[in-house]
């Protein structure tokens, strides 16, 4: 196991390494303090451990890697991620997962506004609830809220699934309720289980995508 | 029977100045239609440009340089100020980014091929990196845009250089279009979504929001490539100053300024003629901004690339001449692919345009086969021909800016200045900061 203390080494460096071709174990970064860009662009089938809380942008644009952060995100967390897992145990800013093409981000807490955004493959599951605008032009992949959501879920989405546990103070512009059948329960259960929480009753979840009515310009749909 | 413009003279039928056939169209159209008329191509209108500056060829007080025997310098080098491998382009010209999808496969190899011939860059657009264009691409600038389509890191490592996109000259505050019909299964899948579609790029990115913001995205960008590519940032030009020192400031190794001319392949005429400024009165606002920030023209400076209707090595200089390091060229380069050639009158006729006229890239029925995904139109434009035609484009632009800097005693096309240059008309010399021609007056410097 290798160990980074960001207190002392710095960031540039700590990225370089963590970038080393054929990295492999187990990687610890101790003392972040809120540092920007804390693992980002991995891309090695490694785990790494980050002790405390990151900034913007943290395991950006991830690829195999499993990504734990003990503490809150901030901004932007597992942007644009390839691939691999990005667990925070605390909650997340804005923009958390934002154009993800794949992988999973879990947030044991809440997440705020634009959770998902323009999310391209990725799997979001949010332990708490997400802010205004999250799944905004959402294009693909699911995003799992197991509180609330904020204003305008789901805005001008395309085929990403959302599911939600408790209730959207609004839906956006083209995004509908949808039938839970069969294979969103067992698509739900399984994603629920990656994230550690196998023991959700998934009756109480719904399920919300796009009406479709946006996918070509008429006068109707000008907003 | 139409009337000519001379029995309509006769007969003493005057047309509104104000509400003029097109117009007239305009408001039919959008009356019959009830929505805003989308195409491609920039600005239209007449706006202030370079044909209203001229240089002052050297004489008795300045002396030029031989045409053809002494050495005038044509290469830039582009991102030292940070960049672990700077980019080195050896004529001052690059070609501005259009997407795959807005253009179709043949045309982003022809762009590839023709800049790799002459040592210059290509630049992807909104959709991704193509194999074919990082094949035929010597130097390519990768694009990164609000909706990130087809956004990889494998590409991030692979580009030479990645251009931050805030915007565009044709529409500033706008985000892109493309319409389904040129939304092929290829570019779906590229851009993760179904085929067919109309597709809305948003018009802010996702996960930033101001100029604090940017300057931790580019840090992220450096940390993900290493350090080692140059980071451009890209505005369409409206309020140029305040945009290029607060890019500057984000830490962009490049700035890149697109005025109103510029071209876009899909967005609403009213944004493309209404919105943004002209790319005359872009450059001196930037060039202001790079010098009191003390990086303009300097080996560990910020370079700044213009477009926005460039035509010729007039063009070129005279962008050269009022501060730019390098120009980047769009439609112009689509042109000399083939663009609106009389070669495809009747086609364009039959479209309801005309050779000349025709801007309905958004459609993706080119008969040049350039703005298309249709493989049988596709056909019209040979790869290797196209290459062929851009390259020489391109050095016909280097050597005519060339011509003109020799003319004003200058080693190298960038030495060129605004002390070389006067203005024909009040408004360029304003919006140029040069004197008007026979004076020394600089409305709005000099009293």
């Amino acid at each position: 196991m290798t160990t980074y203390d960001l207190s002392t080494t710095p960031l540039r460096e700590v990225n370089t390494a963590l970038h080393a071709e054929g990295l492999s174990g187990a990687h610890v970064i101790t003392r972040p303090a809120g540092a920007h860009n804390v693992a980002v662009g991995v891309d090695a089938p490694v785990k790494i451990t980050i002790e405390g809380h990151v900034g913007y942008y943290a395991a950006g644009m991830n690829q195999q890697a499993e990504i734990t952060v003990h503490g809150n995100a901030g901004t932007g967390v597992a942007e644009n991620m390839m691939s691999g897992t990005v667990h925070v145990t605390g909650s997340a800013s804005q923009s958390a997962g934002a154009t993800g093409r794949g992988g999973m981000l879990i947030v044991d807490g809440d997440a705020a506004a634009r959770c998902g955004i323009s999310m391209k493959g990725i799997d979001i599951v949010i332990g708490g609830s997400v802010g205004h605008m999250s799944a905004f032009m959402a294009q693909r992949g699911r995003l799992v809220i197991r509180g609330d959501a904020g204003e305008a879920l789901g805005d001008s989405i395309y085929e990403a699934r959302i599911y939600l546990r408790g209730t959207a103070r609004s839906l956006g512009a083209d995004c509908v309720e949808k039938e839970m059948r069969e294979e969103h329960l067992e698509e739900l259960a399984g994603l629920l289980k990656a994230a550690g929480h196998e023991d959700d009753d998934l009756t109480a979840y719904r399920r919300y995508g796009s009406a479709r009515t946006l996918y070509h310009f008429t006068h109707d749909n000008e907003y | 029977m139409t009337l000519s413009a001379e029995e309509r003279a006769q007969r003493g039928l005057r047309e509104s100045a104000t509400f003029d056939r097109t117009t007239i169209a305009a408001i039919q159209r959008a009356a019959e239609t009830g929505i805003y008329d989308i195409r491609g191509w920039g600005a239209k209108r007449a706006l202030p440009h370079f044909d209203d500056l001229l240089f002052l060829g050297a004489s008795m007080s300045r002396y030029p340089l031989e045409g053809y025997r002494e050495r005038c310098g044509t290469e830039v080098v582009l991102g030292a100020r940070h960049a672990k491998y700077p980019v080195t382009i050896d004529i001052p010209v690059t070609v501005a980014g259009m997407s795959f999808g807005a253009l179709g496969a043949n045309a982003k190899e022809a762009i590839g091929r023709a800049v790799s011939a002459v040592g210059t860059s290509s630049t992807t657009g909104d959709g991704g990196m193509t194999p074919e264009e990082r094949g035929h691409s010597k130097t390519l600038v990768y694009q990164y845009l609000p909706n990130r389509y087809g956004m990889d890191p494998d590409d991030l490592r692979r580009a030479d250089a990645i251009e931050i996109v805030l915007g565009q000259g044709a529409k500033p505050g706008g985000g892109g279009m493309l319409l389904g019909q040129k939304v092929s299964e290829r570019v779906a899948g590229m851009r993760d979504l179904p085929a067919g579609i109309d597709q809305r790029s948003a018009s802010r990115h996702p996960d930033w929001t101001g100029p604090d913001d940017l300057t931790i995205k580019i840090a992220e960008l450096r940390e993900i490539t290493d350090w080692e590519k140059p980071i451009y940032v890209k505005v369409g030009a409206s309020r140029v100053y305040y945009d290029v020192k607060l890019a500057v400031h984000a830490g962009a190794d490049v700035v890149v300024v697109d005025g109103m001319q510029g071209g876009t392949a899909a967005t609403q005429e009213v944004f493309i003629e209404h919105v943004g400024i002209p790319t005359l009165a872009a450059v001196p606002q930037a060039v202001q901004a790079l010098q009191e920030l003390g990086v303009h023209k300097k080996p560990d400076g910020v370079q700044l690339i213009v477009s926005g209707g460039i035509r010729n090595g007039a063009d070129v200089a005279k962008c050269l001449a009022l501060g730019a390091d390098a120009v980047a060229v769009g439609t112009a380069a689509l042109i000399a692919l083939g663009d609106n050639h009389p070669r495809h009158a009747a086609a364009y006729e039959a479209l309801g345009s005309a050779a000349g006229c025709y801007d309905d890239f958004q459609d993706g029925q080119d008969p040049a086969g350039i703005t298309t995904q249709d493989p049988e139109l596709q056909a019209a434009l040979d790869p290797v021909e196209g290459g062929r035609l851009l390259a020489n484009y391109l050095r016909v632009l280097t050597m005519e800016a060339q011509t003109i800097a020799r003319a004003c005693g200058k080693a190298h096309v960038t030495h060129l200045e605004p002390e070389d240059m006067v203005a024909v008309s009040l408004e360029a010399a304003a919006m140029a900061r040069v004197p008007l021609a026979g004076t020394s007056w600089i409305p709005g410097v000099t009293a």
